[in-house]
């Protein structure tokens, strides 16, 4: 057996060994991660400031209207001066794919940027912990009154603790809500007490979800309930940048005696303060770990420490494996992973720009009658039965002339032009076409219906359908 | 390997497997107990909430009183409501004024079609494509006319028209094949015999163009009543007459009269749908 593979493979008695400092947190004890001040603790407030937007979206005005407003009862999505319907729903799953792979492409350049700076559990959580700290102190103090019997004086920290979470878990909610209906009737619908079913079903699931997930569940929404944890952390290779403990220059760690350099020893003084402020509990020098969300707190607090004893910062740093290990780093945009993910990005959003500046004014569809598909009439012709379908995405009525292109001699018996295609909805009509027994030289031929708006010329549509007459 | 790596703790049944394979005595994990519990009381509430556990006098009602054709009758009113907006305007017009309506037209050709299947498809086919010896509705060719108030006539009384076989019994072998040419060719006049002899003229018109009052169809177009038009089929029409009770083997055509199985409003409903297939006039 070759030297490298007898290093690899694994006795028995490791799994073991592993297995008697396999320490795994499932709920049972609550984390208590220490707060310090640094570059990543201010990026991660700055970061989870976006958040401000879901709050304070809803009541932006646009033309007399919410300007955002997804309006599922109408099946209408207004965003400022765009207009979209069910018709274009295609953009949406374009919206997904870019957002999908934005994520993929991130997460392969620099981990888990979405977990442990923008994701709602992380960002809830962290203003929770903080409301938290402010109330009850710091963490060795809120460990002192948990286990502490119940008494008046805990009570006094508690409940106001758990006003604020619900409070904040409350808007939440409402601003979730908000997002689907008129903002400020909504907040008055709720005051009164007089909203719909659906709020208050939504504003109680929402204020029940926040307040148990950030106030109570924290990282173990992470560990165990979270997809996009186990999504993310397989897009990871040994090119990306992560939060990691440089091995090399710190082993063997050791305490720091009286201030001096110990021969032999490594950087890290085994201080500890790394896993304090983790806030999913996990200890960053162990290697990379599932329940790292990458928030990058270890690195402001072994900056911190490392400052103190006068040794070079980066002992925990964003780096990726191949350069801890010493092996050249390829650069970004030589990683086939990031070029793939980059196309797909460009193509997705070329597409949702294609889509929001070509919404058009018609949907046009025509259903040809399938039973009978044609009918023979006195004079010999051949009619066919069509369902028209026009759909007027604009916020006006439209009258429309409809024009059909196909087998020559074709007459067309439409209700009298134009036709009138109403705002905001589907206007359907019965078309007859009517062919010359001659003039059929196949079985199917194409047919195209064409409509123009008579007061706007930019507005027009054409739908190809076919023509059927009897088997040649 | 040793006896101390047991993960569990020291606790076991007692039981050993294999020297040193041991059964731990873990408490279940208190999240799975908690699903336990939660499972059983959502199983006693919702037969508390549902009918549910035998009871005297056939089964516990639940205490909301659901029942599966209460919830029907329910969804079947919300259903009446919203097409009563337009079912409610129906009675009071005529199925003219219906067909003149644009909003009344469409909810007739979304509604009706459930009507024209039920009592209609099985003899002139879904969409009126029409069926062997039943008439084609979405042509405009009409036995009695494709006027509304006509087509609310036939289906309200029906029609029953009468072709004497043999032109009233006169005609010989050989007169019958000359004439069934003649009309085969949608050239009925060509023969003398249309206007003479076979009297043809009197129900089907000087020119062979028919007479919509008599049902007696236009034999000058493409359109058949029987059959595809073929010598064969004319002939035998000619031979045998149409609801002739002389003749054994005489064509069968009669329209039933509705007026007994179907309310005033199902019938103008019927003749808009049935209107609207292309044919109406």
């Amino acid at each position: 057996m070759s030297e490298k593979l007898a290093e690899q493979s694994v006795r028995i008695e490791d799994l073991y060994d592993d297995l008697d400092k396999w320490h795994v947190n499932t709920g049972g004890e609550t984390i208590h991660a220490k707060r310090m001040p640094g570059r990543f603790r201010q990026l991660k407030w700055l970061t989870a400031s976006t958040w401000l937007l879901f709050f304070l979206g809803p009541y932006l005005r646009y033309d007399g209207r919410q300007a955002i407003l997804f309006d599922i009862p109408d099946r209408k999505f207004y965003i400022f001066d765009i207009t979209i319907m069910p018709q274009d729903i295609w953009m949406l799953s374009l919206t997904l794919l870019f957002f999908a792979i934005l994520l993929a492409v991130i997460t392969s350049v620099a981990g888990r940027v979405f977990c442990g700076y923008f994701c709602f559990q992380t960002v809830w959580t962290d203003v929770y912990t903080w409301i938290e700290e402010k109330l009850e102190g710091a963490p060795h103090k809120r460990r002192k009154i948990d286990s502490a019997p119940m008494s008046f004086e805990k009570l006094k920290l508690k409940v106001p603790k758990h006003a604020a979470w619900l409070a904040i878990a409350m808007l939440t909610g409402v601003s979730f809500a908000a997002w689907f209906t008129d903002a400020y009737e909504l907040w008055e619908a709720y005051v009164t007490l007089s909203a719909s079913k659906a709020a208050w079903i939504v504003l109680a699931l929402f204020t029940g979800g926040t307040y148990l997930f950030a106030g109570f569940m924290r990282e173990q929404v992470c560990f165990w309930l979270c997809p996009y944890a186990r999504i993310q952390g397989v897009m990871y290779d040994t090119e990306t940048i992560l939060p990691a403990y440089d091995r090399h220059r710190g082993e063997p760690r050791g305490k720091l005696r009286k201030g001096n350099t110990v021969e032999g020893q490594g950087d890290c003084i085994d201080c500890n303060q790394c896993v304090a402020v983790c806030p999913t509990g996990v200890d960053i020098r162990e290697g990379q770990h599932e329940g790292c969300i990458t928030c990058a707190l270890c690195i402001d607090a072994c900056d911190a420490v490392m400052e103190k004893i006068n040794k070079p910062k980066g002992l925990i740093r964003y780096a990726s494996w191949d350069e801890l290990e010493g092996k050249p780093v390829p650069k970004l945009l030589k990683r086939p992973r990031v070029l793939v993910y980059l196309a797909i990005i460009t193509a997705a959003a070329i597409g949702i720009v294609y889509g929001v500046t070509h919404l058009g004014t018609f949907g046009l569809s025509v259903v040809h009658e399938r039973s009978p598909l044609f009918v023979l009439q006195s004079d010999g012709s051949i009619q066919n039965k069509y369902d028209l379908k026009i759909l007027n995405k604009s916020d006006v009525d439209h009258p429309v002339r409809l024009t059909a292109r196909g087998p020559e001699g074709l007459a067309l018996r439409t209700p009298a032009q134009p036709l009138t295609a109403k705002s905001g909805r589907v206007s359907s009509f019965t078309i007859f076409v009517r062919v010359p027994r001659r003039q059929l030289d196949a079985e199917m031929q194409p047919l195209i219906f064409e409509i123009q708006s008579v007061d706007d010329d930019g507005a027009n549509a054409e739908y190809e359908s076919m023509f059927v007459g009897p088997r040649q | 390997m040793s006896d101390q790596k047991n993960p569990y703790g020291p606790g076991t049944t007692g039981h050993v497997w294999d020297e040193n394979l041991a059964e731990a005595t873990n408490p279940p994990p208190k999240w799975w107990m908690i699903g336990l519990h939660a499972s059983w009381i959502l199983v006693l509430l919702y037969t508390l909430v549902y009918p549910s556990w035998p009871w005297f006098g056939g089964a516990f009602k639940g205490v909301m009183g659901w029942t599966s054709i209460g919830e029907y009758k329910q969804d079947l009113a919300a259903i009446n409501e919203v097409r009563g907006k337009y079912e409610n305007q129906l009675p009071g017009k005529s199925a003219a004024a219906i067909l003149a309506d644009s909003e009344l037209n469409e909810y007739v050709q979304r509604s009706a079609k459930v009507l024209f299947g039920e009592n209609c498809a099985a003899c002139h086919g879904s969409g009126g494509a029409g069926n062997p010896g039943f008439p084609v509705l979405a042509d405009d060719e009409w036995l009695y006319g494709g006027e509304i108030d006509k087509i609310t006539q036939s289906i309200t009384a029906g029609r029953q028209g009468m072709m004497p076989a043999r032109g009233g019994a006169s005609l010989t072998e050989a007169e019958v094949d000359e004439l069934a040419r003649a009309v085969a060719a949608t050239d009925p006049t060509s023969s003398p015999l249309f206007t003479g002899k076979g009297t043809c003229f009197a129900c089907h018109g000087q020119d062979g163009k028919g007479t919509p009052a008599m049902g007696a169809p236009d034999l000058t177009d493409r359109i058949w009543r029987f059959g595809n038009g073929s010598f064969e089929e004319v002939k035998y029409t000619i031979l045998h007459g149409v609801n002739d009770s002389n003749d054994a083997n005489s064509r069968n055509a009669e329209m039933p009269s509705w007026q007994q199985r179907l309310s005033e409003t199902e019938i103008k409903k019927l003749a808009v749908y049935v209107h609207q297939f292309g044919g109406g006039r």
